[in-house]
């Protein structure tokens, strides 16, 4: 069984780490990632840019809606997720349009940070 | 202005949209545009003024780019700037410098400012900026904001431009529906900022509103006039034909049955007319050009006696399937009212009485109580009018529904 595991936090903390909390999240991450990469259980991981970054798509009645910033509705829940490998937003929305919950529910479009020494998160 | 600035000036937006395709930039290709401007500034009093000045700036502000990222690129070996330096090989770069490339360049800019995945404020904002050439200090002023908060809403945009990688692009053709019209929909704020009232006379405001013509204007040319761009294209000069009318000495707002009809811009309103025409002649109606189309019954006026309250009427029902909102349906109501009398101008706006908006509208009750005093029910258009006096905010409509309460007693 593949779990997915989703981190929630609030963005004003994350802005408000000093050099130090940022390094010691980074070594728990890098600590959680090589001891289940060791036990063959680690898949992927992948740090998202911040909110501001976000892009909610939605389909009704066939026409595409695009709007800024994240998600936030409280009725829908998290039920799935896709990686696509774009050059630019425009494929990514594309895509998104093609998701079927894209009709009843929301997509929302978030960049992954991209790191040039590994890909993965870095704080 | 002498002539060189006229002509920098006006060969700045097509430069600046294709050095951002060239330098895939916006803060470079900004970079690259001042210093050319200041070497043409320089040089082109001596050496004379070249053919193509958009093209002489693009070429300029390239090398200058290029040299400055050449000496990055040594002095810090920075391995990612070599890729830019060989994009500059490309052997169509000269050709998109030269002609007709440039258009859509400024194309792919307006698409890029006004894509749906920014905020409304930075799409307004950078268009501004970057379309239209104004300074930060210009649209500040314009939008009533400091000129550091306006610098941080369009930081922002280059952000999200940058990290999203946004794409430089006149839309595919499955998306470009939708992208025109959220293009149309920037234009129109930047028109409505512009059309707004404001208190003391600032010179910012017309200027909103001659930009969004002209980002119309660029709009309908590049995808030879889809009705709907005509359409709002049309409106705006329509609306702006009155400009002059619709604000007395005191800067405020002056209601169209009261305007000089004589102040009313007779060239405009001819364009805006005839473009009305030949967009609807199109048979694919849409809501800008309907309301462009009420825009030119009124103009046909040329005393309110005289307007067609019938046809505005059609036309407001028309909208309203485009459209539908209750604000229109009450328009249609008034426009009814005036063609067919006031009981069934009244009958119309029993059928969204009950929402809450509208029961929160001034407007809503001011007009229904208008309605009923010409039906010669005095009592409960007194009641109505106390109603709006009780939501209104503005001084003036306050006194003007003050005086009408009083004459009830």
């Amino acid at each position: 069984m593949l779990y997915a595991l989703l981190i929630y936090q609030a963005e004003d903390v994350l802005d408000n780490y000093s050099e130090a909390d940022q390094n010691t999240a980074l070594a728990g991450h890098r600590a959680l990632q090589k001891k289940t990469k060791a036990v063959g259980h680690f898949v992927e991981a992948n740090q998202l840019l911040p909110s501001s970054s976000a892009t909610t798509v939605r389909v009704r009645n066939g026409k595409t809606s695009v709007t800024d910033g994240p998600f936030t509705e409280t009725k829908e829940l998290l039920i799935g997720l896709y990686v696509f490998d774009c050059e630019t937003l425009d494929e990514a929305i594309e895509y998104a349009t093609q998701i079927p919950h894209s009709e009843t529910g929301a997509i929302e479009v978030r960049p992954i940070a991209y790191f040039e020494s590994e890909k993965g998160p870095a704080n | 202005m002498n002539r060189l600035e006229i002509v920098l000036k006006a060969a700045y937006p097509r430069a600046r949209a294709t050095l951002v395709r060239l330098l895939g930039d916006f803060d470079q290709a900004e970079d690259a545009l001042q210093e050319a401007a200041a070497r043409a500034i320089r040089s082109w009093p001596e050496r004379g003024m070249p053919d193509n000045p958009v093209a002489w700036l693009i070429r300029t502000g390239r090398n200058h780019m290029i040299d400055v990222i050449r000496h990055r690129a040594v002095e810090k070996q920075h391995a990612t700037s070599f890729a830019i330096l060989a994009d500059q090989g490309d052997p169509h770069a000269d050709d998109a410098i030269a002609g007709a490339p440039i258009d859509d360049d400024l194309l792919r800019l307006v698409f890029t400012c006004c894509h749906p995945a920014l905020t409304s404020e930075g799409q307004i904002a950078l268009t501004l900026k970057t379309v239209a050439g104004l300074t930060v200090e210009e649209i500040g002023r314009s939008f009533l904001v400091s000129p550091s908060t306006m610098e941080k809403r369009l930081t922002r945009a280059k952000a999200k431009i940058r990290q999203d990688r946004i794409p430089y692009e006149v839309p595919a053709q499955a998306q470009l529906p939708a992208r025109l019209d959220a293009a149309l929909a920037v234009v129109y704020l930047i028109f409505n900022e512009g059309y707004k009232a404001s208190h003391g006379p600032d010179l910012m405001r017309p200027r909103l509103c001659g930009e969004a013509i002209r980002l119309g204007r660029i709009l309908a040319r590049a995808f030879r006039d889809p009705p709907e761009v005509t359409g709002l294209l049309a409106l705006m000069l329509l609306q702006h034909s009155r400009a002059t009318a619709r604000i007395d000495a005191d800067g405020e707002i002056v209601p169209l049955d009261d305007q000089d009809r004589m102040l009313w811009n007779r060239e405009l309103i001819v364009e805006g007319q005839s473009l009305v025409e030949k967009s609807l002649r199109r048979g694919q109606p849409g809501s800008y050009q309907i309301q462009a189309a009420i825009a030119a019954v009124h103009a046909q006026a040329t005393k309110p006696a005289e307007t067609d309250w019938a046809q505005i009427a059609i036309l407001y029902r028309q909208l309203e399937h485009y459209q539908p909102s209750p604000v229109i349906t009450l328009n249609r109501a008034v426009a009814v009212a005036r063609s067919e009398g006031p009981a069934a101008g009244i009958a119309l706006l029993q059928t969204i009485e009950g929402l809450p908006s509208m029961q929160a509208y001034h407007h809503f009750h001011g007009a229904r109580a208008a309605l009923l005093l010409e039906e010669d029910r005095p009592a409960e258009a007194k009641l109505a009018f106390e109603r709006a006096l009780s939501l209104t905010k503005n001084d003036r409509e306050r006194a003007f529904l003050e005086k009408r309460i009083k004459n009830l007693k």
